[in-house]
């Protein structure tokens, strides 16, 4: 909190965080009410006398109706859930072993193997997605789900490890020489002792993965072609957009329906989550 | 019940010699305390006996087995942390019961040695919280608690009392002592607080910068320190420090340095007449300071200049200077007394160190 005077409290802190939350919701506010005014509000020009960009006073679901009878946006949500949870739980089980390796067993080129698996992940996508495309031609793997689940861990994984690497560094190390002590295996210890306490991190770094898998963009384009293997983010642009017109409607009402598992999940696992990244382990 | 042999152990990390050639036997039963300042290697020597560091070289024995390439969990040890170390996720009684579920007990065995060590240390009605609901006294009892439902053969602690305030520690010292007489298990103790040491141990390590320095019962450690190190280690408030000069004039040897000059009493003149006219190091508990009165003989005694007046109720500690030097002195409570006061201090002839110079070792 800002000290001092109540002026000093407005100018510093309250307008300024007014104006930031003001930039950063528009777009939702403005998504949301797209998805809900009828085509006729929607394509009036900006000189007509009842023009009114921000609000409307004759909602509609046509749009959703819509996204639901005459595209296949069921099974793209049911493409992205399947995608996205099976990424993340492969990414989760591989970054919580490789974190724990790199943070507590000391072997040679612990350090430079985790700066290593850092790097790759700063490899930009758009780079990637060409030799990717190429391995998954030869697999056969191309537009089917196998195509995502397999790649998205490909920048999953480092960041999932990354994330876990520092958790587990966090947690002292004496809860596991206890448990050794105490009789149980390093691979007991680490069952039993290292992941549960490990378990706001572990959430943390599953929602991230989750959100990053259910967003991707480049990959889905490039190796689904299909309109049933398509995932939201691929289906609602290349289904909606066609040639240069746009269905701002449901265009707008695929986005709003597809942020909401998302949000979903942020706001069960908020608690968790914020202490996962702040990394607080009382002894 | 066992007792712990440590033959010849080494520890080196990468070009650090932490710990150099220690031998030490502790006995069955006994309670064994390591103290020194930090770094000195005590913990690294707890460490390798619990088989959390590997030996450099040498041998360590638990009762007659040697045990350097045993994993923890099968030297039959217990060792509690500093910082606990109670695991977060689990209640206290799951705490206290986690070793005994990986090796196997039966549920009702489980059930009964853990209120049976409850019981000992006062926590039955914790036994359903979390470490988090816990204050620093009562996470240690529970750390306490989870070291004895496994009647190991030893008992390591790792500064267990260091994190909590004066009070309780004085409180769980006393525990501790008791828990060791009732329970007779084999204790290893590491701390940097001398009044630890002293109070708790059966016999005491002194260890500085890899090496035992001394090892004896606390009061030999007081009366016979082996080198200055000891001797300034332990005791508080430490013991005072002067270079003199030995010398012999009409067949007696007396120490001087400029403001001080003191007859060397008998029982160290054998061991000072080879040092005739060199520098040794005298050191003078401060305790064994007082003021001078009519029967202390002249020999013993000093003038010095009272600097700091500290007022601990039961007894005055004067910080005076002695010639171009400084001494602590413990004085009766009732003294009373001005800053800059000139006074004439006695030293307790039968209770002077004399230490040599280079070597710092007793003479």
């Amino acid at each position: 909190m800002i000290e001092g005077a109540i002026w000093r409290r407005w100018v510093f802190f309250r307008i300024p965080l007014f104006l930031f939350i003001l930039v950063l919701l528009f777009p939702f506010y403005w998504m949301a009410i797209t998805s809900f005014r009828p085509d006729g509000e929607l394509y009036r020009p900006w000189n007509a006398i009842n023009y009114n960009p921000f609000w409307t006073w004759k909602p509609t679901l046509v749009h959703v109706q819509y996204l639901f009878r005459e595209t296949m946006f069921t099974t793209w949500l049911w493409n992205t859930m399947l995608i996205a949870l099976a990424s993340t739980a492969i990414s989760l089980v591989c970054g919580v072993f490789a974190g724990y390796a790199l943070s507590r067993l000391n072997f040679r080129f612990a350090g430079l193997l985790g700066t290593g698996i850092f790097i790759t992940y700063l490899v930009p996508q758009t780079l990637l997605f060409i030799p990717l495309s190429e391995i998954i031609r030869n697999y056969r793997l191309g537009d089917t789900p196998w195509s995502l689940i397999l790649t998205y861990p490909t920048f999953l994984i480092p960041f999932c490890t990354w994330l876990m690497m520092g958790y587990f560094k966090a947690i002292p190390r004496e809860l596991e020489e206890c448990a050794r002590i105490d009789g149980a295996s390093r691979w007991q210890a680490m069952l039993y002792i290292i992941v549960p306490v490990a378990v706001p991190g572990i959430l943390s770094a599953g929602i991230f993965a989750f959100t990053l898998s259910w967003n991707e963009f480049i990959y889905a384009l490039v190796f689904l072609s299909s309109p049933e293997q398509k995932t939201v983010p691929v289906g609602v642009v290349s289904e909606l957009i066609r040639g240069d017109v746009f269905f701002w409607g449901p265009l707008m009402a695929g986005a709003l329906l597809g942020s909401i598992p998302v949000a979903l999940v942020y706001s069960f696992f908020v608690e968790h989550y914020v202490s996962g990244l702040t990394g607080s382990v009382k002894g | 019940m066992a007792q712990v042999v440590l033959k010849e152990i080494n520890k080196f990390y990468e070009s650090v010699h932490a710990v150099k050639d220690v031998n030490l036997t502790i006995r069955d039963k006994e309670f064994m305390v390591f103290v020194g300042p930090s770094g000195c290697g005590k913990t690294t020597t707890l460490r390798m006996v619990a088989g959390l560091e590997a030996i450099s070289s040498g041998n360590i024995l638990i009762g007659e087995q040697i045990v350097n390439d045993l994993p923890p969990m099968d030297r039959d040890i217990a060792m509690v942390f500093q910082n606990y170390a109670l695991y977060p996720h689990m209640s206290v009684f799951d705490n206290m019961a986690f070793g005994l579920k990986m090796r196997k007990f039966a549920k009702a065995e489980i059930k009964q040695r853990v209120q049976k060590a409850a019981d000992i240390l006062g926590i039955e009605q914790l036994l359903g919280r979390k470490p988090r609901q816990l204050s620093g006294g009562q996470r240690q009892r529970v750390a306490l608690g989870r070291a004895i439902v496994r009647h190991p053969q030893v008992f390591l602690f790792d500064e267990p009392l260091s994190n909590l305030d004066a009070k309780l520690r004085v409180q769980m010292r006393v525990e501790l002592k008791k828990l060791h007489e009732r329970l007779g298990t084999t204790a290893i103790y590491v701390t940097h607080d001398q009044v630890e040491a002293m109070t708790l141990g059966d016999r005491v390590v002194v260890m500085k910068d890899g090496w035992v320095q001394q090892v004896g019962q606390p009061l030999e450690l007081y009366n016979a320190p082996a080198n200055k190190f000891v001797a300034g280690f332990i005791g508080s408030p430490a013991m005072n420090f002067a270079v003199v000069e030995v010398k012999e004039s009409a067949g007696e040897l007396w120490v001087e340095s400029s403001g001080l000059r003191i007859k060397v009493p008998d029982r160290n003149a054998a061991g000072l007449g080879p040092h005739a006219g060199r520098q040794v190091t005298v050191g003078i508990r401060p305790e064994d300071l007082r003021i001078a009165g009519s029967e202390d003989p002249a020999v013993n005694c000093f003038d010095a200049v009272v600097e700091v007046v500290e007022q601990l109720g039961s007894e005055i500690l004067l910080d005076v200077s002695v010639g171009p030097g400084t001494m602590v002195a413990a004085v009766e409570p009732t003294l009373k007394t001005r800053l800059h006061e000139k006074l004439r201090l006695a030293a307790d002839p039968d209770r002077m160190h004399f230490f040599d110079i280079e070597s710092e070792i007793a003479i």
